[in-house]
């Protein structure tokens, strides 16, 4: 890997997360009115009178900047977001909204991450294993199961599950990430966290586990009409050698692609998921941002998924090159 | 072991699509000495990729060998199990591919490429054995050893068919398939490539059988040339004597329809269309495109007859010619 095409993914990340927190900036900016304004008009509107309102809405202006030239209030918030200073939460005043993504990423990362991950691998075995001339007959039915589950939202299977494993049958909990506040890392806390992570989990693996299948049948089915598959046969390789090394190997490609961009949207795709089983991830932050006008909060949460997105992204350019040698490393 | 390398005897090769039955090769039979070079000839959809891929039993569905027999050194290959297959392509028959641009595996070295095949067959050979076969190989075929690690898209048109020369000796076959191993090539590099070729197949002692279009570079590459027409073979004979004096009409109209340096008589091609191979002209399959064509001709299939030694025909006019009927 070469120095400057090292240079310039880097550039090209950073590129990206500025343009996405220029665009965070300016659209509440372009809404008409003034939120200090609109909160003073709406109690006004109720018949409540409020004294000195034009001096209100003067100081709150004055406190959070906003009387100053549009660009100096452009150059304070890249400063502050460089820092990672996004403001206090309205509705966890006072904490920091940076403080309250740090504390649900773990779960986030644990959860979706690990989930994502599972689905893709599961999946893209699937997908390879039902295009495969040899495998059993069982598996090629699978395949209208697989489009069914990959059809149904995410969410709606949750409440099937939920229903299901923990309503009716009482198996699992009905929510929540643990019994009691982790302490430490033993053995029974980690059991409790997988306990409690297991349906959300599991939900999140059904739902995606048709897409990425259905993904790898389509280039398993690509790959295995090329000439250097009928060579390979003809080679006479082993079974195991052809399938993995020259079949999957090239057709994971494009999945590869698909689990960097899943990975980033991971946090914000499965919001409903986390609300559904209260799980206190980033997507649970988010929705209750999003129903209490948490304005700073949704701001710091959309410009962490930027990162999210832009950083898998980043990575994804990084080892590409590793995974394809067609693609080159300039 | 006497007797021929290959003998291939009434083989039936045909593509199902519902009720459609479509019979690329049809009761083909062909023998093969050691070391022979046979060239086949024919047009598109005549059958002659199937019959490669036939060989080594690389056809896949809806194709299926429906009977036949196809003998190598005494094994009959239709008959071998799974394993045996495996095990049986490429240490007996290795492949030149048609496609030769996209017959090498893009995610990894020709080193790699080339290691599995000799570890797929020889447990015996350990890494630095593998290692200098490797190197030998390539420089055989004229490459450096250096190519090895490189990737396919890394090499040229040529080099990528060079590669997969050296590959087909890895194992040193008795029997070598090129299916149409030049066809992406331009004709400069097509001659280098082919006289490679020719090379190691003569070093290794391995029978070759070259599949195409291209008479021209047939007449310099093969001993034998066998003509195939809607699956079937319609003319075998030594190459020379195919050029001199062909018997069959269609390798006449085939000859003269080659361009020749001395004459400026204006290209004769071969009027009309082969036939569709589900609907198939009754008797031989040639006579609507045929110039002598008799009533006979429109009635019984012709037979494939040896007129002289080492020399087969399936024409009723040139049998009568002979007067073997």
């Amino acid at each position: 890997m070469t120095w400057s095409y090292l240079l310039k993914r880097l550039a090209m990340f950073v590129a990206v997360v500025l343009l996405a927190i220029t665009v965070n900036f300016i659209v509440p900016r372009l809404a008409p009115g003034d939120p200090t304004a609109a909160v003073l008009e709406q109690l006004l509107s109720r018949g409540q009178q409020v004294e000195g309102s034009q001096d209100i809405v003067a100081a709150y202006r004055a406190r959070f900047g906003l009387d100053e030239p549009i660009l100096l209030q452009y150059g304070r918030y890249l400063l502050n977001t460089a820092r990672f200073d996004l403001g206090s939460s309205i509705s966890y005043f006072p904490q920091k909204v940076e403080s309250a993504i740090v504390s649900a990423l773990p779960w986030t990362i644990g959860l979706l991450a690990v989930a994502t991950v599972i689905s893709f691998g599961l999946g893209s075995l699937l997908g390879a294993l039902i295009a495969w001339p040899g495998s059993p007959r069982f598996l090629k039915s699978l395949s209208p199961a697989l489009m069914v589950l990959s059809a149904i939202p995410y969410y709606l299977l949750a409440l099937i599950i939920l229903y299901l494993l923990a309503i009716w049958t009482g198996w699992f909990p009905l929510g929540g990430a643990y019994s009691q506040i982790p302490q430490r890392f033993d053995p029974s806390t980690l059991w409790d966290l997988a306990y409690h992570a297991f349906l959300p989990a599991l939900s999140i693996v059904l739902a995606g586990v048709g897409f990425w299948a259905l993904g790898m049948r389509g280039a398993m089915i690509n790959v295995l009409g090329e000439d250097y598959l009928t060579l390979a046969e003809a080679k006479g390789l082993p079974k195991g050698r052809i399938f993995f090394a020259y079949a999957v190997r090239n057709a994971m490609l494009p999945q590869v692609t698909s689990l960097a961009i899943a990975l980033g949207t991971a946090a914000s795709g499965s919001v409903l998921v986390e609300v559904a089983f209260n799980y206190p991830g980033i997507g649970y932050l988010l929705y209750n941002a999003l129903r209490s006008s948490d304005y700073f909060l949704i701001q710091g949460v959309a410009f962490f998924l930027v990162l999210t997105v832009a950083l898998s992204v980043l990575i994804l350019d990084l080892i590409y090159p590793l995974l394809d040698p067609r693609i080159q490393r300039r | 072991m006497s007797g021929p390398l290959l003998e291939i005897r009434d083989l039936s090769v045909s593509y199902r699509l519902g009720q459609l039955q479509a019979r690329a090769v049809d009761g083909l039979s062909l023998t093969l000495e050691r070391g022979e070079r046979l060239g086949i000839v024919g047009e598109s959809g005549s059958g002659k990729s199937t019959l490669a891929l036939a060989l080594m039993r690389l056809h896949k569905p809806p194709a299926m060998i429906e009977s036949g027999e196809v003998k190598l050194g005494g094994t009959d290959i239709l008959r071998l199990s799974k394993e045996e297959l495996r095990r049986f392509r490429w240490s007996e028959i290795s492949l030149i591919p048609q496609g030769a641009m996209n017959s090498l595996n893009p995610v990894l070295r020709v080193r790699q490429q080339m290691a599995d095949t000799i570890r797929a067959h020889r447990r015996d050979l350990g890494g630095k054995q593998i290692r200098r076969r490797i190197d030998e190989l390539l420089q055989r075929v004229g490459l450096d050893a250096k190519v090895a690690e490189l990737y396919p898209h890394e090499l040229s048109g040529g080099m990528k068919q060079r590669v997969c020369i050296a590959l087909a000796i890895v194992l040193e076959p008795k029997l070598i398939i090129a299916d149409e191993p030049t066809s992406a090539l331009d004709v400069v590099v097509q001659r280098t490539v082919i006289e490679t070729l020719k090379d190691v197949q003569a070093q290794i002692g391995a029978a070759l059988i070259m599949i195409g279009h291209d008479m021209g570079l047939m007449a310099q590459s093969v001993d034998h040339l066998a003509v195939m027409y809607a699956g079937r073979l319609v003319d075998v004979a030594p190459i020379k004597a195919f050029f001199t004096r062909p018997l069959h009409p269609y390798s006449q109209m085939l000859i003269s329809s080659l361009p020749s340096p001395d004459e400026t008589k204006p290209l004769a091609g071969i009027p009309g269309m082969q036939p569709s191979l589900t609907d198939l002209p009754s008797g031989c399959a040639f006579n609507p495109r045929c110039p002598v064509a008799q009533p006979v001709c429109r009635e019984l299939v012709p037979a494939l007859l040896e007129l002289e030694p080492r020399r087969r025909a399936a024409c009723h006019v040139a049998a009568e010619a002979y007067h073997v009927v």
